[in-house]
């Protein structure tokens, strides 16, 4: 292999992993939005991202919506999945130890993927083709549609979550609850509905990743959520977590290195690649990339 | 006087261990036991020992562990190597596995215990995703396929020697000097240390020991099963123990006994409804933690003491003064 196929190789291993780092992201992003208010490593969330890939098929087959409205159907479907489980799973467990909310969040988890496993049978689905698969040929690398459409969906997703945490009044609450939840009640700040309304996007953030998954790969099943579930959670920790800018980061970086180990190695090895990052990072800084270093107060 | 007290209460202890040993026995060569609910009795021996020994680890150090399962396959793999390729009999490959389990603890508890609790958790977690990675890539141990003619040296008679041996040295390690230091460290790290207890070496200690008998335990595993295999020790298994410890309570061994016993039983008694096993499970799991988040016993012990406060020997309390 000479010198310039290799740069190809590297070139063309770039572009899948920041399509796939990119549905990392939106993954990430729900979770560490999800971290930084409760503090809670909420596990049911890979299985949210399954249930968004879900309404989104079904939205395709059975209403034949075209892509954008299935795509924004299946987030407002599990948003509201979303704010139940919080409602019924995690509120009443608010002042309760950690280690039961995160038990319960297993508890979620493992109904969402086999109660799915009831309702939607165990057996992995083909999503239906929404848009003409185009191959595009740029120097030697490969670029089909659907790569394209992965990342400007999610680079627009994340543009408007931006948004909605920097500039609006929800987003202030959002970040006035993550910062000190006690000082953002005093001040007259809905605890609960902010909660709420997290849970709400950051599902449906997952539901996007869920449906742009389906078309990317064509195929989903109710046990979809577990790997991506957790590498999103590296992705998290990577960047920091509690931090959005290190979510977006931390999801590409772990895209484009698994691109790179399943590509230059073994594509076996992928898994363990992205939890040896995980362990690397938290031994060498644990806050991660971009993640604020707070100092335990005794 | 009071070591008196403690050997009588060993020794009763011993006593209903041996006749519930007795009883179980009695029952599988009667036949009354089936193939069915042995198996099931085996893998409840083998549970509580994986939960008592991650209970050390989380309830009593308060160190928030959550790859216990990559130590089980440490020791299944460990154990099954010695006695199919070295032909080691089951007691050397017992102690190997849990050899090989311990020391791996202690490799990955020296650097990564000095994170603490969701960074440990996770850290553990990915480190418990890494062990089972590996052993899918190493052909020598039938990489993806997994370990096969392991030969089935595990009885309910080991499985029970095994589970009250590991009772019995949590418990007393518990009771010791040191597991009062680890005690502390879960009370708060930051007291313990200004008392002058070396934290890391109590936490390092701790984990390898539960690091060694989730490695026992793995043995026994891969010695009922004449199979290891790498999808048996997923972080799934991680949280199946995780549950059990917190169901039981954090920091109660009769507890995690008791929710080991309860939860393999649940499970088997679900098995012939496989599709509606697993929601029961996380519904009962869910409504559990919701009700009683501290666990059945929380931080306390099961005793006799406590069963004739419960059925009202109120008397009796007053006669202990002495």
């Amino acid at each position: 292999m000479d010198s310039s196929s290799i740069i190809i190789q590297i070139g063309q291993q770039l572009i899948n992993g920041i399509s796939l780092g990119s549905i990392y992201a939106l993954i990430a992003l729900g979770y560490t939005m999800i971290y930084g208010i409760i503090r809670l490593i909420n596990f049911a969330h890979g299985d949210i991202y399954m249930v968004g890939a879900y309404a989104g098929f079904f939205a395709t087959t059975i209403f034949k919506f075209s892509f954008i409205p299935a795509l924004i159907f299946s987030m407002a479907f599990a948003s509201l999945v979303g704010i139940i489980i919080e409602r019924v799973a995690y509120r009443p467990l608010r002042h309760a130890p950690k280690i039961a909310i995160l038990i319960t969040a297993i508890g979620v988890s493992l109904f969402l993927e086999y109660g799915g496993m009831l309702l939607v049978s165990p057996q992995p689905r083909t999503f239906p083709v929404l848009f003409n698969a185009e191959v595009y040929n740029v120097g030697g690398m490969v670029i089909n549609s659907q790569q394209i459409v992965i990342l400007v969906v999610s680079l627009l997703l994340m543009v408007t979550l931006t948004y909605v945490v920097n500039k609006t009044k929800m987003g202030k609450a959002m970040r006035a609850v993550s910062f000190d939840t006690e000082a953002a009640q005093l001040m007259g700040i809905d605890v609960d509905k902010v909660i709420s309304f997290t849970f709400g996007i950051g599902s449906a953030l997952a539901a996007a990743a869920g449906v742009l998954v389906g078309v990317y790969y064509n195929s989903i099943d109710p046990l979809m959520g577990i790997m991506p579930g957790l590498k999103a959670f590296v992705a998290a920790v990577l960047g920091g977590i509690g931090s959005l800018p290190g979510a977006m980061l931390g999801g590409t970086i772990l895209g484009i290195i698994e691109a790179l180990v399943s590509g230059f190695w073994s594509s076996t090895f992928r898994d363990a690649a992205a939890f040896a990052i995980l362990i690397i990072i938290l031994l060498w800084k644990p806050t991660g990339l971009l993640g604020k270093n707070i100092r335990e107060k005794v | 006087m009071k070591l008196l007290q403690k050997t009588k209460t060993d020794l009763m202890a011993l006593v209903a261990c041996a006749v519930v040993y007795a009883i179980i026995q009695g029952l599988i060569l009667a036949d009354i036991i089936g193939p069915f609910w042995q198996l099931n009795i085996v893998l409840i021996g083998i549970n509580i020992i994986l939960v008592v020994s991650l209970n050390l680890i989380n309830g009593f150090t308060g160190q928030f562990s959550i790859g216990h399962a990559g130590f089980m396959a440490v020791g299944a793999y460990v154990s099954a190597v010695l006695s199919v390729k070295f032909q080691m009999p089951f007691l050397v490959a017992i102690a190997g596995g849990a050899l090989g389990a311990g020391v791996l603890g202690f490799a990955i508890g020296l650097p990564t215990l000095r994170l603490n609790g969701d960074y440990l958790a996770i850290a553990t977690l990915g480190l418990g995703e890494i062990i089972r990675i590996s052993i899918l890539n190493i052909s020598y141990v039938g990489g993806a396929s997994g370990f096969m003619g392991i030969p089935r040296y595990t009885n309910f008679t080991w499985m029970f020697i095994f589970t009250v041996f590991t009772v019995f040295v949590i418990k007393n390690f518990i009771d010791s000097t040191h597991g009062r230091a680890c005690i502390s460290i879960r009370e708060n790290e930051i007291a313990a240390e200004a008392m002058g207890i070396d934290t890391t070496r109590y936490k390092v200690l701790a984990f390898t020991i539960g690091a060694a008998f989730a490695g026992v335990a793995g043995s026994l595993f891969s010695h009922y099963f004449y199979i290891a295999h790498p999808a048996s020790f997923t972080f799934m298994k991680s949280f199946d123990i995780l549950t059990m410890v917190v169901l039981g309570g954090l920091g109660s061994i009769t507890g995690s006994i008791t929710a080991a016993i309860l939860l393999t039983f649940v499970s088997a008694a679900l098995a012939s409804y496989p599709e509606w096993r697993m929601i029961i499970y996380s519904v009962m799991l869910i409504i559990l933690m919701l009700y009683r988040p501290q666990g059945l016993f929380g931080n306390k012990e099961l005793s006799l003491k406590m069963l004739s406060r419960w059925t009202g020997g109120k008397n009796n309390g007053s006669t202990q003064g002495n």
